[in-house]
């Protein structure tokens, strides 16, 4: 057999069979072989028989009175089941940080596609009949669609340091922008799904997809007027969350249960992929104006920003996104004069929520920007600029936040720029740019970009959940990790394990993942922030600690050893760890001064890519992304999220973007939203950096959004060396740079 | 009146009294259980559905079932169990190319006919090969690094 050039790298040992259960020192995937064998059951593939089928009648207006729904007498309605606000027995409201958007429409509809009523039948058949039959009456009512416009306001916040407008006046250089970033949708591969069965003691039991277990379960007791054991909620195997299911979740399962203790049977509410896409949250668009004043000689001296965020008809999580993004708008970047400005604004569009780097994303992209528009202004290296800028140990934030430790923007750096050889190409590019013949049909480029990603809840966010993780000793002997964290497809259900396993001294194979279920499992908050690996992790091994320390003063001897003997001898053994807030981490929530983050993790990327000088049409060649993750736990795992990341950014740099028209999202199915398919998606290089956080036992800082937020400043600083042209708006579509290559 | 077709799944033989438009991906799911292969869009955009019908991968959300009389289907249900993974389950699962696993059938159903057909560990290929089906978790990194191991493991075939 001939192997062709280029063949596929492998990392070293790779290409040779591991020993048994592991691969480069770490254990496989628990769920693997289920997953790999079409047996993980995910909500679609669960059988309930004698289950109706669930549906949500939707508004086809931005913004309208409801005055009616109306049933066509034509129909026979006795086989079907047919639900509005009125049929809510509980408060009509989805819970969240504000209790503004209802389960359903009660007179006001402020969004397309919001759910107005719900319908259920006995088969599919009659359910699309059915929907055909149902008209709403409505009036229209004056739409709003530009944030800047928009009065009603869902948050504001404001931080900074120094006195910025001394600062401006007195800079050399005044680097200035506004820059915009649009709706990206998170595009799971597996849509929205919920089944829930009416339980003997009148309360429900949710089956479903879904990032936050006790989210949906708080929702549920809320809707439904149902008691903490009433309302059970059980994650099922769940395929991408990226934040789109950390919310909307909560509405469809109060759906799929109102409909449920109606009928009196299990209901399926399986959204298809246009109705996920039409109705559910995308990461918010935003506006950034940045202004920035440097010296002659190379020093920020200060940095003006305002951000503003659409979010959409409802609050939803927009005031935490927009807190992430304000507290990430200036960069990682030593600078005394910095003040920061952002609101949150409502619209008459579908609401937008939680999306990988949550709100860091859209304002480092502005910062970044600005940054290389700096090293261009200053006809510096973009390397070298950020070496004499970026954190080290000790110094102070915009909020006063002293970094005391794990500050690692300086390595990621290096190690970004080593691996990529960035100055060497990029002498090349600027090389091969200034001898470019008129009629050149092609270019390359390089760019890069630094960030960083506070870990965990912003602010005393951790100290509210109060998180608790269980570990437990059965009377049989068996080891099981308690958590309501779910597995998504970042590794939960393998880390946990691993991390106890470690801890306890006993085999991966011997510690059990209980079922995410929330009449079995704490609440150990939700899975987002990247907060499971370093906060949760860290709440597990404090478990696994006590739970050992207690076995073996009972026994005298090695837990691993003597557990099973302990178990048979005192029965089973529970241990729950609640978070203890970080030491000597404050943060006020009403002066917005203080540690808003326990650690920062810190993301480098190099991207290199060709433009078509006739379609402007981008590829993407190769990216690499250092990426300090505190300590790797699963090597493996930390790089699929590293290589994930990377190419939903690649994405939304480039190719994702929704269009709208009168407030409704108009490419709205996954033949006209585009992602990346393999042949789009970059060569990836994804370096692990571990520069360990002392607050939790591991050193774990999270890996999830950081390399999401690094990436698309790299890329249009890469379009800009291949063409010179800067693109202020992202995606950086083939239309944008052909408008702003217009001579 | 509704027809009884008749085709192989996995090299079993199925007679299935349905609708002739009934899709094969609704006919393996709900009708013989085989809940491995995954709807991700239904307008064959994704892949997660992907199959191979005599050797070729198709969508089964757009293939009608009056479309295979006498047919052989293959999906992931036959590839191998959790204790006995076929060479390309086994490659995926170390090299980290399942993240959430709702395209991982569909993906080793067009990896699967790659290595069939004798392809190689070539970049450029693996990814034509795989371009029909999305993946947004693994940026297609450690998936195409499961299809090349794949390929070195394969016994070498001589002519």
């Amino acid at each position: 057999m001939t192997i062709e050039a280029p063949v596929v790298a492998h990392p070293p040992g790779a290409a040779t069979v591991p020993s048994i259960g592991r691969a480069r020192g770490a254990p496989l995937r628990r769920e693997g072989p289920a997953k790999l064998t079409g047996l993980a059951k995910y909500t679609d593939d669960l059988v309930f028989p004698g289950a109706w089928y669930g549906a949500t009648i939707r508004s086809t207006e931005p913004h309208a009175r409801l005055l009616g729904v109306e049933l066509d007498p034509g129909f026979d309605w006795s086989r079907v089941v047919v639900l509005t606000a009125k049929d809510i027995p509980g408060v009509n409201v989805v819970s969240s940080i504000q209790e503004d958007q209802p389960a359903l429409v009660i007179d006001e509809i402020r969004h397309h596609a919001e759910p107005v009523a719900l319908i259920a039948a006995p088969d599919r058949g009659t359910l699309r009949e059915a929907r055909r039959r149902i008209a709403l009456n409505t009036t229209p009512l004056p739409p709003v669609f530009d944030p800047l416009e928009a009065t009603q306001v869902f948050a504001t916040y404001e931080i900074g340091s120094g006195d910025v407008d001394a600062a401006l006046a007195a800079a050399d250089v005044v680097i200035e922008g506004e820059y915009r970033v649009g709706h990206q949708e998170q595009l799971y591969i597996e849509n929205n799904a919920m089944i829930a069965v009416p339980r003997g003691d009148g309360g429900i039991t949710i089956h479903g997809s879904m990032q936050c277990p006790y989210y949906v379960h708080t929702a549920l007791k809320r809707a439904l007027d149902l008691d903490d054991s009433q309302a059970v909620v059980i994650q099922e195997e769940t395929g991408g969350g990226f934040g789109g299911k950390e919310e909307y979740p909560s509405m469809i399962a109060i759906h799929a249960a109102l409909l449920a203790q109606r009928v009196g049977r299990p209901v399926r509410m399986i959204y298809d992929r246009h109705e996920d896409i039409a109705a559910t949250t995308k990461r918010h668009p935003a506006i950034v104006r940045h202004r920035m004043g440097v010296s002659r000689d190379g020093r920020l001296l200060a940095q003006d920003i305002e951000v503003v965020m659409d979010g959409g008809a409802y609050c939803t999580l927009s005031p935490v996104v927009l807190s992430r993004g304000i507290l990430h708008a200036a960069g990682p970047y030593r600078c005394e004069n910095v003040r920061v400005r952002g609101r949150a604004m409502a619209t008459n569009t579908p609401p937008n929520g939680a999306f990988r780097g949550f709100g860091a994303p859209q304002t480092q992209f502005a910062a970044e920007m600005q940054v290389n528009r700096a090293a261009e202004a200053l006809d510096a290296s973009p390397a070298d600029l950020r070496r004499r800028w970026s954190y080290r140990e000790g110094d102070v934030t915009p909020t006063g936040q002293v970094l005391r430790e794990s500050v690692a923007a300086e390595e990621v750096l290096e190690r970004a720029v080593e691996a990529s050889e960035f100055e060497r190409v990029r002498a090349v590019t600027r090389r091969a740019r200034e001898a470019r013949p008129r009629d050149a049909r092609s270019a390359s480029g390089i760019g890069m970009a630094l960030v960083w990603h506070g870990a965990g809840f912003t602010g005393s966010g951790e100290v509210h959940l109060a998180s608790v993780a269980g570990v437990e000793l059965g009377s049989d002997g068996r080891i099981r990790v308690l958590v309501a964290s779910t597995e998504i497809g970042q590794g939960t259900r393998t880390i946990f394990p691993q991390l106890a396993a470690e801890e306890l001294g006993v085999p991966f194979d011997d510690v059990e993942m209980a079922p995410v279920d929330t009449s079995i499992v704490p609440n150990s908050g939700p899975t987002v922030a990247s907060r499971t690996a370093m906060v949760v992790g860290g709440l597990v091994v404090g478990a696994c600690r006590r739970l050992k320390a207690q076995v073996e003063e009972r026994t005298g001897r090695p837990f691993a050893e003597s557990y099973g003997d302990d178990a048979r001898t005192n029965g089973a053994t529970r241990v729950d760890q609640r978070f203890e807030p970080f030491p000597g981490v404050n943060f006020d929530d009403k002066t917005y001064r203080g540690d808003a983050y326990p650690c920062f993790g810190w993301a480098a990327a190099v991207v290199e890519l060709d433009v078509d000088l006739d379609t402007a049409e981008v590829t993407v060649r190769s990216v690499v992304s250092a990426d300090d993750v505190g300590k790797a736990i699963h090597p493996i795992m930390a790089e699929g999220q590293v290589e994930g990341g990377t190419l939903q950014a690649v994405g939304y740099a480039t190719i994702e973007e929704i269009k709208l028209e009168n407030g409704r999202y108009l490419n709205d199915r996954l033949a006209t939203y585009m992602i990346p398919t393999s042949l789009d998606a970059p060569r990836i290089t994804a370096i692990l950096v571990e520069k360990p956080f002392s607050g939790v036992p591991h050193g774990a800082k999270g890996v999830g959004e950081l390399p999401m937020d690094v990436v698309a400043p790299a890329v249009v600083a890469a379009i800009h060396d291949a063409t010179g042209v800067w693109i202020h708006e992202l995606p950086a579509s083939p239309e944008r740079i052909l408008a702003a290559m217009k001579p | 009146m509704t027809a009884a077709y008749r085709f192989q799944v996995n090299g079993e033989p199925v007679e299935l009294p349905v609708p002739g438009m009934r899709r094969l991906l609704d006919a393996l799911r709900e009708d013989l259980g085989l809940t491995g292969t995954k709807e991700g869009c239904g307008e064959g955009e994704c892949g997660a559905c992907s199959v191979l019908v005599n050797g070729e991968v198709v969508d089964s959300c757009l293939v009608p079932v009056c479309q295979l009389e006498g047919a052989d289907v293959r999906t992931v249900e036959g590839l191998g169990d959790p204790e006995h993974l076929s060479p390309l389950q086994q490659a995926f699962l170390e090299t980290g190319g399942a993240q959430c696993g709702i395209c991982t059938p569909g993906m080793l159903m067009a990896a699967g006919a790659y290595l069939d057909a004798g392809g190689a560990a070539v970049d450029a290929d693996i990814r034509e090969a795989i371009a029909g089906n999305l993946c947004r978790c693994t940026g297609y990194t450690k998936i195409i690094e499961a299809i090349a191991l794949a390929t070195e493991r394969r016994p070498v075939q001589r002519p």
